[in-house]
């Protein structure tokens, strides 16, 4: 609460809400309005849709375009790689849908401005890889930005949306959202036809190597607080592959990008003592895992795990040889700007440990796990498919509308997409915000309504830890330690810690069982009783107490579907000791779950998956 | 610290704030000028340091692993399209790089409700805005149903 009087609420009345203003909300609001030329279109944002979301700070490559335009790639090769990556496990219906229309997102975000490079002999955009083209994408974001702004009826910022609604007769469906605004405490209550929720991943579930000031420096940005699942979660959609956490290999310290360390200036990695270490450890993994091990470009998670096996056996660190290529003072100009349009923070790191990569083979790392939707991984929610083409049983009604009426969603929140990255994340967005607009056009009248009682019982429940630390604070002469309430950063903490030691983090070498899992949920389910007794001093950290809410709940859902899959699917993101190979016979398949608010239960399901066949 | 304001330059006039998609630049309210309340939540994302119209805030890496002595300072100017970098190692030696940021005007997106309304038969089509002429290809990919399978690949 400010200095002067009582909280206001707030009422916002939309057609169509979009929750998250990054890449995907964007995306979605620009599509809405050219669909909705009349429809209210409104776009909530926890920060300032300038500089939200992953990619806030730039990028320095688009990472998912086709060239269709010069026969380069087709959206069917996409999804082999796609599926490939993962292991077998895509939804490759939406993984085409994305991959048909991305070409259309780029073209556009070239003509708004982007810089994309080219190539000086050929004319087409520069490629990095395969699938990368280059760009100068320092001001990426604030473009996409400027593009939902001039498309949305109202861009609201600075509010933190803690919660769905849900109509009041018919409990399966979605009637929009309620947060508060972290700058005047308002309360506000977003009532909508249709809600396309286009929030954020999950960083800071498992405990990050750096548990100093160096904390923040997370491979995914640290604002990425896992409401992308959490709210699909409480309002009761199904989620799928939540145990396909990632494991990231990276520049030491900074979580600096290799893609274009690999792809485009053609470094490779060696250990100590200046060997090639993956090949002997593909054949041991091909017992576990198959053919899988043999397959071209090779998965991610299997690079991972050569590198890991290869620290373990006590030959790191393991260097990535940039001598020979940053002598080509083109390749120099590359390396370095590859991180200041979108890593700066590796940049900061070499300059303060003088690695100049010309004259030193800086040394790369394994992240932490995280959980998002949008990368080399796949976790999020489960959402009905095209209409032109997706199987029945992935089709149930609006694309990318989820198993709760009315609720769509983009991004990182939809689950199965892996590789879409920024321009599909996008374009995913716009898929979505399409479909809502049918949706809200075919509802005609008849729109949901929201109890007053649910209103009310959720404003007590959001402020409440402002309220207990008001009451509390005085139990104590001062400091942090109190008997009666947890600030946010201890249950980030616990959290952390709680995942690390028993779902498979860098503490454990990736490691879990039953066991462990099962203890793992023990001490969550004690974390989450203790979460009713957090305390905010400020409206700052209710914005924190809120986001170690949603982290809580994603990681709940992580656990509960690592111990539903009984294989080690994606060994170098994590390993079921327990199940240490890969078993398609049972496990071909996704995992789903759901879970039901009232009674705190878990529900898991398999669901098949469908293949482009050639 | 990793951002950090410097006392004499920052006039408190909060763009910082604005910015900040972590949340963790404010204004102190003692000296009137913005502080970084949460160092352990900064990303190094650079976008206060960008904003700052006084130049007054910088980076300091992060103790638990940046040895003192470095910097990466950087302007960035929107009428010119551009974005400077200057990096100084902690033994001194320096690096500059310099990229576009944006090729065409601030404020020159058009709004999707400039272009002509979409018939009202394309919206049970597959096509998304600007479809199949932003594609720069014939028509839109699509895929026969039964090529979409159960079983191993």
């Amino acid at each position: 609460m400010g200095l002067f009087g009582r909280r206001k609420t707030v009422y916002v009345d939309s057609d169509i809400l979009v929750v998250g203003g990054g890449m995907a909300g964007c995306g979605a609001t620009y599509e809405a309005r050219y669909w909705g030329r009349d429809l209210k279109i409104v776009c909530v944002e926890k920060a300032n849709i300038e500089r939200s979301g992953a990619v806030a700070q730039g990028l320095y490559a688009i990472n998912c375009y086709m060239g269709m335009q010069w026969g380069e790639n087709q959206p069917e090769d996409h999804v082999r790689y796609a599926r490939n990556d993962l292991m077998g496990l895509v939804r490759e219906d939406l993984g085409y849908d994305i991959a048909r229309h991305v070409d259309a997102t780029v073209h556009k975000f070239e003509e708004w401005g982007l810089p994309i490079m080219r190539d000086p002999e050929t004319g087409r955009y520069q490629r990095e890889g395969k699938w990368q083209i280059m760009i100068h994408g320092e001001s990426y974001k604030p473009l996409v930005a400027e593009a939902a702004r001039k498309a949305a009826t109202t861009v609201c910022n600075r509010i933190m949306v803690t919660h769905l609604l849900m109509d009041q007769t018919k409990s399966n469906r979605v009637a929009g959202a309620v947060g508060f605004n972290v700058r005047t405490g308002d309360y506000y209550v977003f009532r909508a036809a249709a809600v396309i929720v286009c929030a954020g991943g999950a960083s800071h579930i498992f405990k990050p190597r750096a548990v100093g000031e160096g904390m923040g420096r997370t491979w995914y940005a640290p604002w990425s607080s896992a409401s992308a699942y959490a709210l699909p979660i409480l309002a009761g959609a199904k989620m799928m592959q939540m145990e396909n956490r990632i494991v990231l290999t990276r520049f030491k310290d900074g979580y600096g990008p290799v893609g274009a360390y690999f792809l485009h200036l053609k470094t490779y990695t060696q250990n100590a003592y200046g060997e090639d270490y993956e090949a002997r450890w593909f054949a041991e993994l091909r017992k576990t895992i198959g053919d899988y091990v043999d397959r071209h470009p090779v998965p991610t998670c299997l690079r991972n795990h050569a590198f890991l096996e290869e620290v373990k056996a006590g030959r790191g660190p393991i260097r990535m040889v940039t001598k020979e290529a940053f002598q080509d003072p083109h390749k120099e100009t590359v390396g370095w700007e590859n991180f200041l349009g979108m890593t700066i923070g590796q940049a900061v790191v070499w300059a303060s440990q003088n690695i100049d990569p010309k004259h030193i083979n800086p040394e790369l790392t394994t992240s932490e796990p995280y959980v998002m939707g949008s990368h080399a991984t796949c976790s999020g929610a489960w959402a009905s498919g095209p209409a032109d083409y997706a199987p029945g049983e992935y089709q149930w009604g609006y694309n990318r509308m989820m198993t709760v009426d009315g609720l769509f969603g983009a991004g990182d929140t939809i689950g199965g997409t892996a590789h879409k990255f920024s321009s599909g994340s996008f374009t995913e967005g716009r898929i979505a915000a399409k479909a809502a607009v049918n949706y809200v056009n075919d509802l005609r009248n008849n729109r949901p309504r929201v109890a007053e009682s649910e209103i009310t019982s959720l404003e007590k429940e959001i402020f409440q830890p402002l309220e207990t630390y008001r009451v509390h604070r005085n139990e104590i002469v001062a400091g942090s330690v109190s008997p009666s309430y947890l600030l946010p950063l201890h249950g980030l903490q616990r959290l952390e810690k709680i995942m690390d030691e028993y779902v498979g983090g860098i503490g454990a070498h990736y490691t879990t069982n039953a066991h462990l899992l099962t203890r793992g949920l023990e001490l969550l389910q004690m974390l989450k009783e203790d979460i009713a007794y957090l305390g905010a001093e400020d409206l700052h950290q209710l914005q924190r107490a809120w986001e170690l809410q949603h982290r809580v709940l994603a990681s709940e859902a992580v656990t509960q579907h690592t111990m539903f899959r009984t294989e080690t699917r994606w060994p170098g993101y994590y390993y079921r000791a327990d199940y240490p190979r890969l078993d398609d016979t049972d496990w071909h398949c996704f995992t789903l779950s759901r879970f039901d608010r009232r009674s705190g239960q878990w529900e898991m399901e398999k669901a098949p998956v469908y293949h482009i066949v050639d | 610290m990793p951002t950090f304001v410097y006392m004499t330059r920052c006039d408190g006039c909060g763009y910082c704030v604005d910015i900040c998609p972590s949340d963790i630049m404010h204004i102190d309210e003692t000296y009137r000028r913005a502080l970084n309340i949460e160092p352990n939540f900064c990303w190094e994302c650079y976008s206060c340091v960008k904003a700052c119209p006084q130049n007054a805030i910088d980076v300091r890496g992060y103790a638990d692993f940046a040895p003192m002595g470095h910097s990466v300072r950087t302007l960035r100017e929107e009428e010119k399209g551009t974005i400077s970098w200057k990096i100084r190692f902690r033994d001194g030696r320096e690096k500059n790089f310099e990229s576009p940021i944006r090729t065409t005007p601030w404020g020159s997106i058009k709004s999707p409700s400039d272009y002509e309304a979409p018939a009202a038969a394309a919206f049970k089509t597959q096509e998304l805005a600007h479809e199949p002429d932003a594609l720069h290809i014939d028509r839109l990919p699509t895929l026969a149903p039964d090529r979409l399978k159960q079983g191993l690949i």
